[in-house]
């Protein structure tokens, strides 16, 4: 056991900085067409009429299809076990049918030889959308949205324990209304698809796929009426997931349609502004929630009720950020008594999914902002109030009462109370709190704050894994996984090479092929290292046992007296000298006389529990009171991850996800007018941090509280970064501005903090007002 | 994302690009540095039957003292004005306005003279123009006109250029060493264009302020010039307390503020009276 919780380098680098990696935009096939999406314009409007003789008549165009052309393929499914029945009726079709519901609705498509000219001709198309009037208020009182569709096509109400007793109860009950905006994934790749029938193997073959190949190869044979063995996924490199890459779109669905239909290969680039109202959206969501408290802060029952906008229809998640943000909510806190009920709203803005850290960024915002609250009312200590309500270290593992996707929550291990503590530590709190002290006593308006959460990942239900070795010693390990840029490829070779002696650097790490494995789960809620690396520690074990037996009859010596190191097979130091052989002569040894050309083992990780983790967030922050303007002057973080396979790559991701954060907390915002135009259409109005903006982001990594749900102990990464940053910054402003908790919504705009700024102004004015005597 | 098909002319000189306009009229655009138009073609915003590429010609990109004036060739890169290689006050503040002009990539490419031509509400090199009153030189097939600031931004996004007039150099007054100048603006991420800024620009005689040209960008649809800002400077010494009373004058002056999802009016008000201030400041500390 070296390799795992080393730091060593990524085995993807070398591709991706020498310029041969292999993006959407990189691949192409000889005579394909090239696709481009005409889009609704209008957020609610019913088709008339679409022309497109135009179009079809412009130089180099193959084939235009509108909605009747496509009226024999079935919605976009909802996944499995994502969905409430409910939304199903609510999914889309890969075109639009009569009437369009968002701006960005696909209404029909230009497929031509050149990706110019089908721009070209798509601009030549003619849609008479009568204008419909659209729903955009996300809390207005429900309505129809569709024939037979309320605005409101699901509530789900999850919680535990006597809440309406435990109010009756209580000392004080503080409320408030908080809420996220519309914010998304916005990687530097934007989608791309590419499809070909390949005639030998009578298949169907969708490249540049990414995220769960294998599971979108079952959903995507179904919409296509294939057999599964007809169609296969390739992933290519991704430039980005954060949840929002890989889905089922409908334009990726168009790709593959007319690539079967037309026996002809067919391309399709997302350009920006396309992804930045056709890809999904997600976090939208405000929240009502009252805490009943008792004398000394502690939270004795919480009662939310949420709205979530799903946009115009439901995605390939159905109900999963709601779900997670019912569940997620109560976060490190006890909450003894607790009730959600989440609202999904159909409104005619572009269908949200998940992003990055779903449900997490928006119900840790809204639980620690509440916190502040309770902290600001009974004019208690924020961090103290915090305290108070840690779940203690004896109470692992703690379950909360309600279930997730058919599972318990169960959080399986941490000590929260002495996380914190080493964070603070290492941050020095005490010295941060002194000179915001001094600076705010000085008129500055400077602030810092720490906010607390759990993160979950880690999820099951399984994970396949073939180790294979050849003649030389030579390893593939070939998984169900997917890369989106995480590192995927080293962890898992280095958690197969520290269980075969050998070396990392070596191993080639496969996934994403669906025609190499037949089952996965792709990359999805920070799943990959948990799952995946205790398959391949499961299948590279066995590969383990045979080399040993082999070399035990080679070596005439016993199994328990050898070992593998540095690729060699030979005595356990200490039990005395003894002769040696390589790995690689020991697979050749075992291939002799067979007809395989590899070793192979293939294992299944079975789990049907997620790893849940402590982690906290510190956010210092000075606010210009004549600009409203907000600099982020340090960021931190602490993550108890139980074990570390390389903590370089951990720290990655939450230096990832932690300006992701700080955008969705200062700048990002998908906005809308009042007639359902989207505002935020390119990178001029939808603002993305840089460097400029964020702070060195400074990383605690914990391994404190190994795991129990798993052999080699692992917790889930992915998200922590991202998952407290809305509501480390929120927290930090209102402690800048002098008001815990006063910050309802996210992200802070110079607009919204001016806003509250001035009613403070406003409201001294009447203090000093009141004091003076004088009369308003 | 692919712009419309346009037809592609390199002009090897000014008189070159003027005969082309003149033969292509308004279905033609000039190509500078391309940092605005290019995107805007990509979205297809703009469709350009002709684009006439200026970049070739010679002599084009020059920082340039000639008498009283700083005449600056239309080609003159951004990143040029980095490190201008000029004296006095305008070689001190030429750099800190560049500085907040996007990125350096952009700045590498991007041109003084397309920036005036394109007139964004908050390009800081119009607000420097109308602010100084720089007197802009276009020339056509029928020969050159001087167009002076105050004449040359007609709207967001619209100058006084005809169609058939291509800019070619751009004069601002060469300030003398008594002038100090200063610069201001607020966005939300480095690199944006402003939503407000201001450019500062005060004559001292014996601690007393003579002369005084306020600009503001950003706020309205073209850049303008603070006459009630610089009527509170005049005659008054450059305290902090002048120096808010003129900012405060600046805001309340202006009526017609450009709204959007950024900032609404109230906010730039707030804003063209800090950055006002703030360039003031500016001016007196660094220029």
């Amino acid at each position: 056991m070296t390799l795992i919780g080393k730091s060593v380098p990524r085995l993807e680098d070398r591709e991706l900085l020498t310029g041969t990696g292999r993006f959407a935009g990189d691949q192409n096939f000889e005579g394909q067409l090239h696709m481009r999406v005409v889009r609704a314009s209008l957020a609610h409007g019913r088709i008339l009429s679409v022309d497109t003789a135009a179009a079809a008549a412009s130089p180099g165009v193959f084939a235009v299809w509108t909605g009747v052309d496509v009226a024999d393929v079935s919605p976009i499914n909802l996944r499995p076990g994502s969905a409430l029945q409910d939304l199903e009726k609510c999914r889309q079709h890969i075109l639009a049918q009569d009437i369009v519901r968002y701006v960005g609705e696909p209404v029909a498509v230009v497929f031509a030889d050149d990706p110019y000219r089908a721009e070209d001709a798509a601009e030549l198309i003619w849609a008479d959308i009568e204008e419909l009037p659209p729903v955009v208020g996300l809390m207005d009182m429900p309505g129809e949205f569709a024939p037979g569709v309320s605005t409101e096509p699901a509530v789900l109400v999850k919680g535990y324990g006597d809440v309406d007793a435990a109010f009756a109860s209580a000392a004080h009950i503080v409320d408030c209304e908080l809420s996220v905006g519309r914010h998304a994934g916005v990687p530097l790749e934007t989608r791309g698809a590419l499809a070909i029938w390949n005639d030998d193997e009578n298949r169907l073959e969708f490249h540049a796929a990414a995220k769960i190949p294998h599971t979108n190869r079952i959903a995507l044979a179904e919409l296509l009426g294939l057999e599964l063995d007809q169609l296969h996924l390739f992933e290519g490199h991704v430039g980005g997931g954060f949840g929002v890459r890989g889905e089922i779109y409908p334009d990726e669905v168009l790709v593959n349609l007319a690539a079967l239909r037309f026996r002809r290969p067919v391309k399709w680039i997302e350009d920006r502004m396309e992804h930045l109202i056709a890809a999904n959206h997600s976090r939208e969501q405000t929240h009502r929630i009252r805490a009943a408290i008792n004398a000394d802060g502690l939270i004795l029952a919480i009662d939310d009720e949420f709205w979530f906008n799903q946009g115009a229809y439901a995605r390939t998640h159905g109900a999963t950020v709601p779900v997670v943000s019912a569940t997620m909510l109560p976060g490190p806190y006890k909450v003894p008594a607790y009730r959600a009920t989440g609202r999904i709203r159909l409104t005619n803005v572009t269908p949200a999914g998940t992003y990055r850290g779903p449900g997490r960024y928006e119900t840790t915002f809204v639980r620690e902002q509440l916190m502040d609250t309770i902290a600001a009312e009974l004019d208690l200590d924020p961090l103290a109030v915090r305290r108070t309500n840690l779940i203690a270290a004896d109470e692992m593992p703690y379950e909360r009462p309600f279930e997730i996707g058919g599972k318990p929550i169960i959080y399986d291990s941490g000590d929260y109370p002495e996380s914190l503590a080493r964070f603070l530590d290492h941050v020095d709190y005490d010295a941060v709190q002194a000179e915001m002290a001094e600076r705010r006593a000085s008129g500055e308006m400077a602030g810092a704050a720490i906010i607390c959460f759990v993160e979950l990942g880690g999820d099951g239900p399984f994970d396949d894994v073939r180790v294979e070795m050849d003649t030389d010693g030579r390893v593939e390990v070939i998984t169900g996984v997917a890369s989106v840029g995480q590192g995927v490829e080293t962890v898992i070779a280095q958690i197969c090479a520290d269980t075969l002696g050998i070396d990392y650097a070596g191993i080639t790490v496969t996934h994403g092929q669906t025609d190499r494995i037949a089952r996965g789960q792709g990359a999805r809620a920070s799943r990959v290292t948990v799952m995946t690396g205790n398959a391949t520690h499961k299948a590279a074990s066995g590969v383990r046992g045979m080399l040993l037996e082999k070399a035990a009859e080679l070596l005439q010596s016993p199994v328990e007296t050898l070992e593998i190191s540095d690729g060699v097979i030979g005595i356990v130091e200490g039990l005395g000298e003894g002769p040696s052989v390589t790995v690689a002569a020991a697979a050749a040894e075992i291939l002799r006389g067979q007809n395989a050309p590899r070793i192979a083992v293939e294992e299944s990780f079975e789990n049907d529990r997620a790893t849940y983790s402590f982690g906290a967030q510190l956010a210092v922050v000075v606010v210009d009171p004549l600009t409203a303007g907000v600099t982020v002057e340090r960021f931190a973080v602490v993550y108890d991850i139980g074990r570390a396979v390389n903590p370089m790559l951990v720290e990655g991701q939450l230096v990832g996800g932690a300006v992701q954060g700080i955008g969705g907390a200062l700048f990002e915002e998908f906005l809308y007018d009042e007639t359902g135009q989207p505002l935020s259409v390119s990178f001029a109005d939808y603002l993305m941090p840089t460097a400029a903006e964020v702070p060195d982001v400074e990383c605690l990594v914990l391994e404190d509280s190994p795991s129990t749900t798993n052999p080699l102990t692992l917790k889930s990464g992915g998200d922590p970064g991202i998952t407290g940053a809305g509501a480390a910054i929120a927290a930090a402003i209102g402690d800048a501005i002098g008001r815990p908790g006063a910050i309802k919504r996210l992200p802070v705009t110079p607009l919204r903090l001016r806003a509250i700024l001035r009613g403070d102004a406003d409201r001294k004015q009447e203090k000093n007002n009141a004091e003076n005597g004088v009369s308003t | 994302m692919k712009p419309a098909s346009f037809e592609y002319v390199t002009a090897e000189s000014w008189d070159a690009a003027a005969a082309s306009l003149a033969e292509h009229g308004d279905d033609a655009l000039i190509l500078a540095g391309g940092q605005s138009l290019v995107p805007v073609m990509n979205f297809r915003l703009a469709q350009p039957a002709v684009l006439v590429d200026v970049n070739v010609i010679p002599d084009s990109a020059y920082l340039q003292i000639d008498g009283d004036s700083l005449r600056i060739g239309a080609l003159t890169r951004h990143v040029r004005f980095e490190a201008p290689g000029i004296d006095g006050p305008l070689g001190r503040l030429l750099p800190r306005i560049a500085h907040h002009i996007a990125h350096l990539p952009i700045r590498m490419r991007g041109t003084f003279g397309g920036s005036l031509a394109h007139a964004d509400p908050a390009s800081e090199w119009c607000t420097l123009a109308r602010t100084l009153d720089a007197v802009m030189i276009a020339q056509s097939v029928t020969g050159e006109r001087r167009i002076a600031a105050a004449d040359f931004f007609h709207s967001a996004l619209a100058t006084d250029l005809a169609d058939d007039e291509v800019l070619r150099e751009v004069e601002l007054p060469a300030l003398g060493p008594d002038w100090r100048c200063g610069f201001a603006e607020f966005n939300r991420r480095a690199g944006d264009f402003a939503i407000v800024q201001s450019v500062a620009a005060i004559e001292l005689h014996e601690g007393q302020i003579v002369s005084a040209r306020i600009g503001v960008g950003g706020a309205t649809e073209t850049p303008q010039r603070s006459g009630a800002a610089e009527k509170a400077l005049l005659g008054g010494a450059p305290t902090s307390e002048l120096f808010a009373e003129a900012a405060g004058a600046a805001a309340d002056a202006i009526e017609d503020f450009l709204t959007d999802q950024q900032a609404n009016a109230d906010l730039r008000r707030d804003l063209v009276r800090v950055m006002v201030l703030r360039a003031l400041e500016d001016a007196v500390s660094a220029g």
